[in-house]
């Protein structure tokens, strides 16, 4: 964005403090504009026809550096882009990395079938909620029109994913949008040599598109500058992803002068969504395990610095499950707090005869427990004892975690153990083992100590539960 | 002859004079551009001017809306974003893509020498120098004086740890001596950390002079510098790692840790005292990082070039996050002058395989997909976990599993621009068939 204070923003609003966006003072609601927890639509009067320069000036001083491209239609729509730092501790990065993977038209109807139901139901639990892949990329390998339209078809028809089309043979994606322009599909690619016929399908079907110049940075440029005259924001550019040696650390470079030139010094031509292309370690490695592992490994650095769509191929748990938390770890807003509220949380539907546990109020210690608990349906009590949001170890080391401690937040929430159990037993996560002594000192109760992992919480019932 | 002027030059006049629209202006009749070109065909003017034409058309547009023509109307049928009437450029325009360094990297990261060879008063047949940037790693502002270092673990007793990184040591889990061995021989280790774990009282309470024992025979094992670890006891680890520091004397080796938990001013004279380095260990904070470094140089007189930073490594989905930021907030503190965080840093990243998803069989929870085998898990949790923080600025990292610090030297080294390695052609990466 074109502002840095509250202030610069301030001037434009209606500055009546009338209290329509929730917040007390226009003021106030400025500096939501700045850190972009509030969107500029918040503010009702804003909206009116005589504030309308404001609004519109606003608009355009607010614009994140790099561009927001939306891709696919509805629910499953992806936005990407929309940056505007370097470093997430300046901010936050905003839109995840979309991870696409791909699919190819000489698969067996069956093949695609299988492999996209797998794309679309991926999913692993994390700090509440789903850890998921994002789109569907369709490759023409065949080069066949025909082909291409039958995969196409056959794709959309199984998934409600967003999908990028895929090839250099502008009578190759034109086959496939015939089929699927409506859901607004991500357009691969316009090349130096493509890109009168791709422009044309662009404008036709009024679709998003990738600009592909490998390793040329200047041509890239000039295909984003010659899109830009003919009207077309929607761009995502892709210098190349070369897979090895020292092309691989000049693809890493293209990616940070990209970027930089675009937040650092708003060159508007280049501010677009990048996309990174991991699997082409495919074309570096035979061996698929090496493959996968060094498509992992690309994966990784092009979340790190920079990509925003990143097309893979290795479907292997071992390489999706890093490549969704390494971008979760990237994009998880630094701002937002990671503690739950301190309190006895039920799972299930306990009663007198369930096991109560205590766990800390971090919040990724205590989704972890609370869902391993769930998933496994033991219905108990769970305190997340305030530890100031750290972890167990953590806390147990730091004292912020003690039998008092432990023993006073019980108090505090009103949480009877004579009331509310018939066995006056609390458990103490396994990492705080040494805590036993004091807890049972401070509380009076019998303390039990559940195993290190939370994991393992349903073996340690079996051989502990119900105590004796 | 009536002043001409341009149409885009019309458009900044609305913008000056602060006109919304003006009333009882009307277009009628089909818009025409003449456009003059002096006689004479010139290609490139005929270009130049065809870029100038489609440009006008724009503003035209813009300003024909801003006088309450109806051109949406008018052009209703057309996609929008499409400007009618005009041809696209007929090439590509030309462009050429710069971008500047970074100014404000003024500072460089303090280069640190670990290991000493017998012309420096040691016996290790070679040194690494870490640190030394003045950039990003890998940015190409500047470039990277030193590669990344890997730095295995062994330990003076067997210990639990995931079956896929205990494949690789159930011959040596008894002698650390061929423990270092196999890591500098087998795996490709730069440097080797041996943990005291031993020492400590809640374990095996291992006295201070057996544990120096201990780095002798690792001494006289392996001739590539070395780390020594303690156990991580604040009581007991300033008296192990004395001993440790006096029989390593003159080798230049990194003592790990200070920390403000402990006694930090007895590491610190330990390490002064026999010509060694010292870890400033810090828990993801990178106020502390700041204190401990400045008591280290203040309060204990350790200089500069005897310093290198552990400021935590969290694993891969357990705090990465919190461990990444701290690192990258270091790093671009000490290229912008802070003296205080200038300093090279280390990761303990064999802490990935605390990971539940790099060591357990199965996901615990009914809901998640299929984790697929631990075997292929594990390694690659540690190799992102390292990954990461590389990028972040990290310069050695202390590692576990022998395919981990394969990948991680493959990456690191690539990035740093010191492997060569076959070009691959990517430009017809869509149709390849793999």
């Amino acid at each position: 964005m074109k502002v840095n204070s509250p202030l610069e923003v301030y001037k434009f609003l209606p500055q009546t403090n009338c209290g329509d966006c929730g917040e007390a003072t226009c003021m106030a609601f400025a500096s939501h504009m700045i850190d972009r927890s509030l969107k500029l639509e918040d503010c009702p009067p804003l909206l009116e026809d005589k504030f309308r320069k404001k609004y519109l000036k606003l608009a355009e001083l607010l614009a994140p550096e790099i561009r927001e491209v939306i891709i696919g239609t509805g629910e499953h729509a992806v936005s990407v882009g929309g940056d505007d730092i370097l470093y997430r501790h300046q901010l936050t990065f905003f839109n995840q990395p979309a991870l696409a993977v791909d699919v190819w038209d000489t698969m067996s109807e069956d093949e695609l079938t299988e492999r996209i139901k797998f794309i679309n139901e991926y999913k692993k639990f994390y700090v509440g909620r789903f850890l998921k892949l994002d789109m569907v990329a369709i490759r023409s390998t065949s080069g066949d029109p025909d082909k291409f339209k039958q995969a196409v078809t056959i794709a959309a028809g199984n998934t409600e994913l967003p999908l990028i089309l895929c090839s250099l043979d502008p009578k190759v994606l034109k086959a496939g949008l015939e089929v699927v322009a409506d859901r607004k599909p991500l357009l691969y690619a316009a090349t130096k040599d493509n890109w009168q016929d791709v422009a044309d399908l662009m404008m036709e079907y009024d679709v998003p598109l990738v600009l592909f110049s490998p390793d040329d940075l200047d041509t890239l440029k000039s295909l984003a500058a010659t899109f830009l005259e003919m009207g077309r924001e929607d761009l995502v550019l892709d210098p190349g992803t070369n897979p090895q040696g020292k092309p691989l650390r000049e693809s890493f470079e293209n990616f940070l002068m990209i970027r930089r030139a675009g937040i650092k010094e708003g060159q508007h031509e280049i501010a677009f969504p990048l996309l990174a292309v991991p699997m082409t370690a495919y074309l570096a490695n035979d061996d698929p395990v090496s493959a996968s592992y060094w498509e992992t490994v690309l994966a990784s650095v092009f979340t790190v610095r920079y990509g925003d769509i990143m097309i893979l191929h290795s479907i292997e748990p071992y390489a999706l499950l890093p490549e969704m938390h390494i971008r979760d770890t990237i994009y998880t807003d630094p701002r937002k707090p990671v503690k739950v509220d301190p309190k006895v949380y039920e799972v299930g539907s306990p009663d007198k005869d369930s096991p109560v546990f205590v766990t800390t109020n971090f919040a990724l210690t205590y989704y972890t427990v609370e869902s391993d608990l769930a998933s496994n349906d033991i219905d108990c009590y769970l305190l997340a004892t305030d530890t100031d949001g750290l972890g167990v170890e953590a806390a147990v080391a730091g004292g912020q975690m003690t039998g008092q401690k432990v023993s006073d937040e019980f108090k505090r929430i009103g949480f009877d153990f004579s009331e509310m159990t018939a066995h006056n037993t609390v458990i103490l996560p396994g990492l705080a083992a040494r805590l036993q002594g004091d807890m049972e000192d401070a509380s009076g109760l019998k303390v039990k100590i559940g195993p290190p992992d939370s994991g393992r919480i349903p073996g340690w019932m079996e051989k502990n539960w119900p105590p004796e | 002859m009536a002043k001409k002027i341009k149409l885009s030059e019309l458009g900044s006049l609305f913008n000056d004079m602060d006109v919304e629209s003006l009333e009882g202006v009307t277009i009628e009749g089909d818009i025409e551009l003449e456009m003059d070109t002096g006689g004479g065909f010139d290609p490139q003017l005929a270009y130049m001017l065809g870029h100038e034409t489609a440009q006008i058309a724009r503003h035209l547009i813009n300003i024909s809306r801003l006088l309450g023509y109806p051109v949406d109307q008018l052009f209703g049928s057309i996609a929008q974003g499409e400007v009618p009437g005009v041809t696209r450029p007929r090439q590509l325009l030309p462009s050429k893509f710069e971008v500047g360094r970074i100014e404000e990297w003024k500072n460089p990261i303090q280069e640190v020498i670990l290991g000493a060879t017998s012309s420096d008063g040691g016996t290790r047949k070679n040194t690494f120098t870490l640190g030394g940037e003045n950039a990003l790693p890998y940015y190409f502002d500047s470039p990277m004086p030193h590669r990344n270092h890997i730095t295995m673990d062994v330990f003076d007793m067997p210990i639990g740890m995931a079956k896929a990184v205990k494949v690789n040591y159930e011959d040596v889990l008894e002698s650390p001596a061929e423990w270092a061995k196999k890591v500098v021989n087998d795996f490709g280790a730069d440097m080797v950390t041996i943990h005291l774990i031993s020492t400590d009282p809640n374990i095996k309470d291992t006295s201070p002079r057996e544990a120096a024992e201990t780095v002798a025979d690792v001494l006289q094992a392996v001739d590539v510098p070395i780390v020594i670890g303690g156990s991580g006891n604040p009581e007991k680890d300033p008296e192990v790692l004395e001993k440790a520091a006096e029989v390593a004397e003159g080798e230049r080796v990194l003592l790990a840790s200070a920390s403000l938990n402990l006694d930090y001013e007895r590491i610190a004279k330990a390490a002064t005292d026999y010509g060694h380095v010292v870890l400033s260990w810090t828990q993801l904070e990178i106020n502390a990082q700041k204190e401990l470094n400045r008591k280290l140089m203040k309060q204990c007189g350790v200089k500069r070039e005897d310093i290198i930073m552990d400021p935590t490594t969290a694993a891969l989905g357990y705090g990465l996050d919190y461990a990444y930021t701290n690192m990258e907030r270091i790093r671009l503190a000490g290229l912008m002058g802070d003296e205080e965080l200038s300093f090279p840093m280390s990761s303990g990243t064999t802490n990935a395989w605390g990971a539940r998803e790099a060591w357990m069989v199965g996901s615990p929870l009914k809901e998640d997909s299929d984790w697929g085998p631990r075997e292929y898990r594990g390694p690659i949790w540690e190799i992102v976990t390292g990954l990461t923080l590389s990028l972040a600025g990290n310069d050695l990292f202390m590692m576990m599993h022998p395919g981990s610090v394969a990948v991680l030297k493959e990456i690191t080294q690539s990035l740093h621009g010191s492997l060569e390695r076959d070009a691959v052609d990517i430009s017809d990466w869509v149709t390849a068939e793999v």
